[in-house]
């Protein structure tokens, strides 16, 4: 088969071309964490400004990816960078949502048996609003997770490299196995990454909230 | 002690809490009753400066709680609410360790202390300890509600209708070990609730609240005596006043017709009247109805056969009650004497009629009778 002799000859240049994706989607994941999850916490205590945020950010995801980096050329140019800004962007909303919709359903109970037992807020947050937000937390970031490593392909187009490398290229060469080379990792690879977080979801959260007997 | 003074709390042009002057005196239960939105939880929030007045002061052992740190303060005040509110994803003995971990106490003396705590509502630490609150049935949690308000021995405890939520078997099992459990612990407990009889079966002294205002403070005895306001009057319920021992004449329940017999009779005579009218024992009277003594089955079966008179055997030192005593004077007469009737008489001595047990127990049912001592 065309493709087993593709991936025998090449197998260096693709596990170049999957760290290069892994490394796109990390960035752009881990720092969409880093800003969506103080983001998503923050609108929670400040309701009014809770509205435009979500709003901005559903936009961002619903602009098509490739007219998101076409726009973003002229200002940006291509490669990496711009690529990570738009994977960026495109996790973002995910995560905060969840964050803020994780942390708002909170029992107002707990909260208040929190508070009410001498809990300082930054305590109420992190011994009740975080750990109970906890799965719908991770559940933002793994479809977040799972979206990018599509959208990185898409990265490549613009210079970024990634999997995506391989699918274009081949498209341009007629070349099939090329293609599958590309995709059939990206395809593994989010379905992996899922899993994976599915684990450490499952490892973080508290047994006292996934209603099993010990 | 803690004192109201002049508390008020505004919401906007509503007022929950008005002008409220109060003092709840330490070591017992103060029940905070009243319709809905009468500003119960309004006034107990206030306690632990979860709602900060609009205007007046709290003390507690006079200092202005609004001058210490809230969250500091509430860490030395015991809370309670309806919802139970365990923390799900920790185990109970985290959740009960809850107020000493942000005390921060040694992991020792914690442990410790859940121990000591589980073990003082019966439920053993080995099984209970590494369990989550969904594992508990109801009842088990809102007792673990309890004791995580008691882990870092506040003197003060809040709390907002804690047993309503629990069905009737549960929450009279809590309400008893509530009592029991501040006999000994002697606890400054703030109760809220809207259900008078659990008010009148837990409280020290019971704060009935309208409007924002307290209508009466006073202990469940007065309260019932002396209902300070026809609203108190209503809102403990008629019915529940007519059924309260000291508010009931003996003259409205006693048997007007006792069986009786001359002190001039037989023994023989005696039994046999005993026989025909199906009793245990007849009131001796002589002629106009003046009352002699008892004359019980017992002191006849003892003497039979002697062929003495009634005048030999009957008991006359028996204790009497007027017509307009009520049933708990009666009551203890009937349990520190241990008898099961007392004769009610005029002030002339002349028989009126005879309470026995037995018919107060049709009155008051069970409960009160057992509890004769009460009065
Ligand atoms: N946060 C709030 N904003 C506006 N009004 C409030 C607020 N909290 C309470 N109130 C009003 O204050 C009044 C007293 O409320 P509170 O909760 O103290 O009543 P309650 O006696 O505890 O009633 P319930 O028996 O129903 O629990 C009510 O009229 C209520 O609507
Ligand atoms: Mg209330």
């Amino acid at each position: 088969m065309k493709l087993i002799q593709y991936v025998l000859n090449n197998y260096g240049l693709m596990g170049g071309l999957l760290l290069q994706h892994l490394q796109l989607t990390g960035i752009a994941i881990l720092s969409a964490i880093a800003i969506g999850v103080p983001l998503g916490i923050l609108i929670t205590r400040y309701k009014s400004i809770a509205g435009p945020i979500l709003a901005v950010s559903s936009v961002f995801q619903t602009i098509p990816s490739i007219a998101f980096f076409g726009v973003l050329i002229p200002f940006l140019g291509i490669g990496k960078k711009t690529a990570i800004i738009v994977l960026f962007l495109y996790a973002l909303l995910p995560i905060v949502k969840n964050t803020y919709t994780g942390i708002k359903e909170v029992s107002p109970f707990l909260k208040d048996a929190g508070k009410g037992m001498g809990m300082t807020n930054m305590q109420i947050l992190t011994m009740v609003e975080l750990p109970q937000s906890l799965p719908v937390i991770m559940a933002g970031v793994r479809i977040a997770t799972v979206i990018n490593i599509g959208t990185t392909t898409i990265a490549a187009y613009i210079g970024a490299g990634g999997l995506g490398q391989l699918i274009f290229t081949g498209i341009q060469l007629y070349r099939n196995e090329m293609i599958l080379a590309g995709a059939i990792p990206a395809a593994l690879l989010a379905i992996l990454i899922d899993r994976l977080f599915g684990c450490i979801e499952y490892k973080m959260t508290s047994k006292g909230l996934k209603g099993e007997s010990i | 002690m803690l004192t109201f003074e002049n508390v008020t709390k505004n919401y906007g042009n509503d007022t929950a809490v008005d002008a409220l002057d109060m003092t709840i005196e330490s070591g017992e239960i103060t029940v905070l009753i009243g319709p809905s939105g009468c500003g119960k939880t309004t006034t107990l929030r206030m306690i632990n400066r979860l709602i900060e007045p609009s205007s007046g002061h709290i003390y507690i052992d006079g200092v202005d709680i609004g001058k210490t740190d809230p969250v500091e303060h509430r860490r030395n005040i015991g809370y309670v609410i309806q919802q139970i509110a365990l923390f799900p994803h920790m185990t109970i003995a985290e959740n009960i360790a809850l107020v000493p971990t942000l005390k921060k106490w040694s992991e020792q003396k914690k442990d410790e202390r859940v121990d000591e705590l589980l073990h003082f509502v019966g439920m053993p630490p080995e099984t209970f300890k590494q369990r989550y609150p969904h594992e508990l049935s109801g009842g088990q949690q809102q007792r673990i509600g309890v004791i995580r308000a008691l882990a870092a021995d506040p003197d003060i405890i809040l709390m907002d209708e804690p047993f309503s939520a629990l069905d009737p078997i549960t929450r009279i099992a809590l309400q008893e070990e509530l009592i029991e459990m501040n006999n000994t612990l002697g606890k400054t407990i703030v109760f809220v609730t809207h259900d008078i009889d659990e008010a009148l079966k837990l409280a020290g002294r019971i704060a009935v609240m309208k409007d924002g205002k307290i209508v009466q403070l006073d202990t469940p005895e007065n309260l019932l005596r002396n209902p300070a306001h026809g609203f108190v009057e209503e809102f403990i319920g008629k019915d529940r006043l007519l059924r309260r021992p000291e508010l009931i004449q003996v003259r409205d329940i006693m048997i007007a017709e006792p069986v009786t017999i001359s002190p001039k009779r037989t023994l023989t005579q005696a039994l046999e009247r005993m026989r025909e009218r199906k009793v245990d024992s007849l009131m001796v009277v002589e002629k106009e109805g003046r009352f002699v003594g008892v004359l019980t089955a017992g002191d006849v079966l003892d003497h039979f056969g002697r062929s003495m008179v009634v005048s030999e055997v009957v008991r006359t030192n028996v204790n009497r009650v007027p017509e307009d005593s009520n049933v708990s004077e009666v009551l203890a007469i009937m349990s520190t004497e241990n008898v099961g009737y007392v004769p009610v008489v005029s002030d002339e001595n002349i028989l009126r009629g005879l309470i026995t047990r037995s018919s107060l127990i049709n009155v008051l049912g069970h409960g009160v009778t057992n509890g004769g001592g009460e009065a």
